[in-house]
């Protein structure tokens, strides 16, 4: 096993020119006493490589950062000026995307859209001002190399002092393909089912007339194969070809991560996966949720949380134990999990958690599918059922807690009131979470939608196309906007297959009713048949990607350029 | 063969035409050979040889596909029946493709016939692949195969099929006979070892009607499934 982990911080912190300094600093004047002391620009070198790898036995190349699998974490401060050099060694394009980073468009790394890419052999420099902090991450955006383990994580710093945690920890889930990607998309391309080894079998059957008798049944497959379809298709690309990882790490490896009893533990949890949503609980803690993509939320108490892919989710727990607890992050199709331990001490490691019951998908997942656009009502996040939220694994507790979560949003505006009252904060408590209970910590009033655009998110499972509006990006036209607009974007699911769909360079503030304090997120997962409705603020000129952030639905063909113009080129 | 050779690699060279784009690209190409069946036939008086091939090599809307089948006598030295199609594939819809094209059957004899049928899977599964032939002189003949796959496991499928060839009139030199030619129905048990590499074992009725005799018969079949 030859993986760097390496975790270190690269930063170099050469002075500018004393000019550039004070003129940041006059700039900067804002952030006041606590950057006054401290360089404004940092400036880091990353080396992208071809390397062996060998995880769990079978000796592959990736496409790596600094040699680490994953790259290295980078830590930057808000408000200083990063100045990024890329050097690519390897004998095709490379380019690194910023993931949720705001910043001019020509520095977001998209080759094709926003620069040329970075040719074998030669350097790029990114240049750009930090203006956000928290938990982000990088990645390849260049044919396949996301896949083939060009990511890292990417922390910054806020220039506002952040209640403190004890220990302050990355956790980066990947998944690792036994394949090359190009084989992996060859082979959905020919059989797009090639991965699933959880069809329904004929023991299935006999199996669901015990248990819902025979006419359910019957209407049951009947339903399905009507429309060529497969309730246990969850995941195109799962554990029968991929290991899924910790920071780089199988199970097997061990992975660990130290705590004392009573610390306040903050957990970085991004999903790095090219295809894979994961289920993560910690049995036997509840984790405070601070942050989803990034920004701070108003704190909430879950026992486990779905993790889209892209997306990033901050949790503090605070274990009181003398004992090993588990990081459990199960493939949503329970085809694997990854798995790594807190503990208090090095040798001691966690059980690995029973796994919990896959389930299939309903037809109401394929709502949108079936009803087309005819249950649109409102503008809130809608949901085809409650059936989903199940999906979790069938807890005892779960028909109360679907109560919970159902809670009017109207109620959960009003409790979030409360949070701006001078009451002591009373921190709700979830099984799962559930977009709908997020609330963002500061209100961000937005004008009203200057346009909707209805984009619906559509697929062909036979051919293994993905695409919006039934148009492949090959054939696509770029969505335009104009500077200063609020587009209100309406994500129709028609498809039976979640989508974390990513907007480069722009937020999504996702409508659950709350208001200013709806979150704020570069990556919304939109489930099977529902619809959501995000309003995106063009606030940056450029040409940006627009995506689903599942690998082999970006490439083949789930994408669009959008264009933010300025006035002046109408 | 060559001949199937010379067109393929034409078309390729068409195919590489289509305009390349960038990163995200719906116009990729890609190529499936897939051996369904690769088996011995047989029963106590005969002994074949089997083979049902076919290639598709293109892009999602646009597929240059070649099918070839037949079979061998190995006691007697001699094919039964072996042809070759080339078609140009359209898609017209997630599910279906259409198909035209061209057969040049090698034995029992050299005949050439234009080829148009739709191939795809249909509600509830069913793989369907259907064809009309038609001769040099305006005969139609017709072709359906329907199969589908029963998972006993995950591994383990049980595929039934049935291949019907029809005639619309009497065709003399051929020795065809108006109405159904040839009823195939069998039933191949296989194990995906591989998702690409199955061995299976079966069984087929197969009833031949021509206008000079008209025959039935059981046999054992044993091959494997074969793709890529």
């Amino acid at each position: 096993m030859r993986v760097n982990f390496r975790q270190a911080d690269s930063r170099s912190a050469p002075a500018k020119s004393a000019a550039k300094r004070v003129s940041k600093l006059i700039r900067g004047i804002g952030w006041g006493m606590v950057l006054a002391g401290q360089a404004l620009a940092g400036e880091y070198h990353l080396t992208i490589a071809e390397k062996r790898v060998d995880i769990g036995g079978e000796p592959q190349t990736a496409i790596l950062a600094d040699d680490g699998l994953p790259g290295p974490t980078l830590h930057w401060r808000e408000g200083e000026d990063v100045v990024l050099h890329i050097e690519n060694r390897l004998s095709e394009p490379t380019s690194i995307h910023w993931h949720g980073i705001e910043l001019p468009y020509r520095m977001d790394g998209v080759p094709g859209i926003s620069f040329e890419g970075i040719a074998p052999g030669a350097r790029f420099s990114y240049r750009f001002p930090v203006k956000q902090n928290g938990t982000y991450w990088y990645h390849g955006h260049s044919g396949m190399q996301e896949q083939q383990g060009l990511f890292g994580a990417l922390i910054i710093e806020s220039a506002q002092p952040q209640p403190a945690a004890d220990r302050d920890y990355v956790v980066l889930l990947s998944d690792w393909p036994q394949a090359d990607p190009y084989r992996t998309l060859a082979r959905l391309k020919k059989q797009s089912d090639y991965y699933n080894f959880q069809k329904r079998t004929v023991g299935d059957f006999f199996a669901d007339i015990e248990r819902l008798g025979l006419r359910e049944t019957l209407s049951d497959r009947l339903a399905w194969g009507e429309m060529r379809m497969d309730p246990t298709d969850l995941a195109d690309v799962n554990g029968s070809t991929y290991r899924f990882l910790v920071n780089g790490r199988t199970p097997q490896m061990a992975q660990h991560f130290l705590f004392k009893p009573g610390e306040r533990v903050r957990l970085r949890f991004i999903n790095a996966s090219a295809m894979t949503y994961f289920d993560v609980r910690m049995p036997g803690l509840t984790m405070q949720v601070i942050a989803a993509d990034g920004q701070n939320l108003q704190p909430l108490n879950v026992n486990g949380f779905r993790i889209a892919v892209a997306e990033t989710y901050d949790v503090i727990v605070q274990p009181q134990a003398e004992r090993a607890y588990s990081i459990f992050a199960e493939a949503m199709d329970r085809s694997g999990y990854a798995h790594a331990s807190l503990s208090p001490r090095a040798d001691w490691l966690a059980p690995v958690p029973p796994p919990t019951p896959r389930t299939l998908l309903t037809m109401a997942d394929m709502g949108g599918a079936h009803a087309g656009h005819a249950a649109q009502g409102d503008n809130h996040l809608e949901h085809a059922e409650h059936a989903e939220h199940a999906e979790y694994g069938g807890h005892a507790s779960q028909a109360g807690e679907n109560l919970e979560a159902a809670k009017p949003a109207a109620e959960h505006a009003a409790h979030a009131g409360h949070h701006h009252a001078a009451m002591p904060p009373e921190i709700p408590s979830y099984q799962t979470l559930d977009y709908r209970d997020l609330r963002a910590e500061t209100a961000t009033p937005l004008g009203k939608p200057d346009r909707e655009i209805e984009l619906r998110l559509t697929g062909d499972m036979r051919r293994y196309i993905w695409s919006f509006d039934d148009v492949k990006y090959a054939d696509a036209e770029p969505i335009r906007v104009k500077l200063g607009e609020v587009v209100r974007f309406r994500y129709v699911n028609q498809t039976m297959m979640n989508h974390p769909i990513h907007i480069h360079g722009l937020w999504q503030y996702l409508d659950i009713g709350a208001g200013a304090y709806n979150p704020k997120k570069h990556v919304i997962n939109v489930r099977p048949g529902t619809t959501a409705v995000v309003d995106v603020p063009a606030d940056a000129v450029g040409e940006w990607a627009f995506h689903c952030h599942l690998l082999y639905h970006m490439d083949t063909g789930m994408f669009r350029k959008l264009i933010v113009e300025a006035p002046d080129r109408e | 063969m060559s001949n199937g050779y010379r067109i393929k690699a034409a078309a390729i060279g068409l195919l590489w035409l289509v305009p390349d784009c960038q990163a995200q690209d719906g116009h990729m190409l890609f190529n499936r050979f897939i051996a369904e069946r690769l088996e011995y036939e047989g029963n106590g008086g005969l002994h074949l040889a089997k083979w049902d091939v076919q290639d598709w090599f293109g892009n999602d809307e646009h597929k240059l596909w070649l099918k070839t089948e037949g079979d061998y006598s190995a006691d007697q030295g001699i094919f039964g029946r072996a042809d070759l199609q080339v078609l140009y594939s359209r898609n017209v819809d997630s599910f279906w493709d259409f198909q035209i094209g061209a057969r040049r059957a090698f034995e029992p004899e050299r005949t050439f016939d234009a080829v148009i049928g739709f191939q795809g899977l249909a509600p509830y599964f069913f793989e369907v692949d259907s064809a009309l032939f038609v001769t040099e002189k305006g005969n139609v003949l017709g072709r359906l195969t329907l199969s589908y796959d029963l998972l006993l496991s995950q591994r383990l499928i049980l595929q039934p099929r049935i291949e019907l060839n029809l005639a619309a009139a009497d065709l003399q030199s051929r020795g065809v006979k108006a109405g159904v030619t040839e009823f195939e129905a069998g039933l191949r048990l296989r194990y995906e070892i591989e998702r690409e590499f199955a061995p299976y074992l079966g069984v087929d009725y197969v009833e031949e009607q021509s206008l000079r005799e008209h025959q039935h018969s059981v046999r054992a079949v044993a091959g494997f499934r074969f793709w890529y």
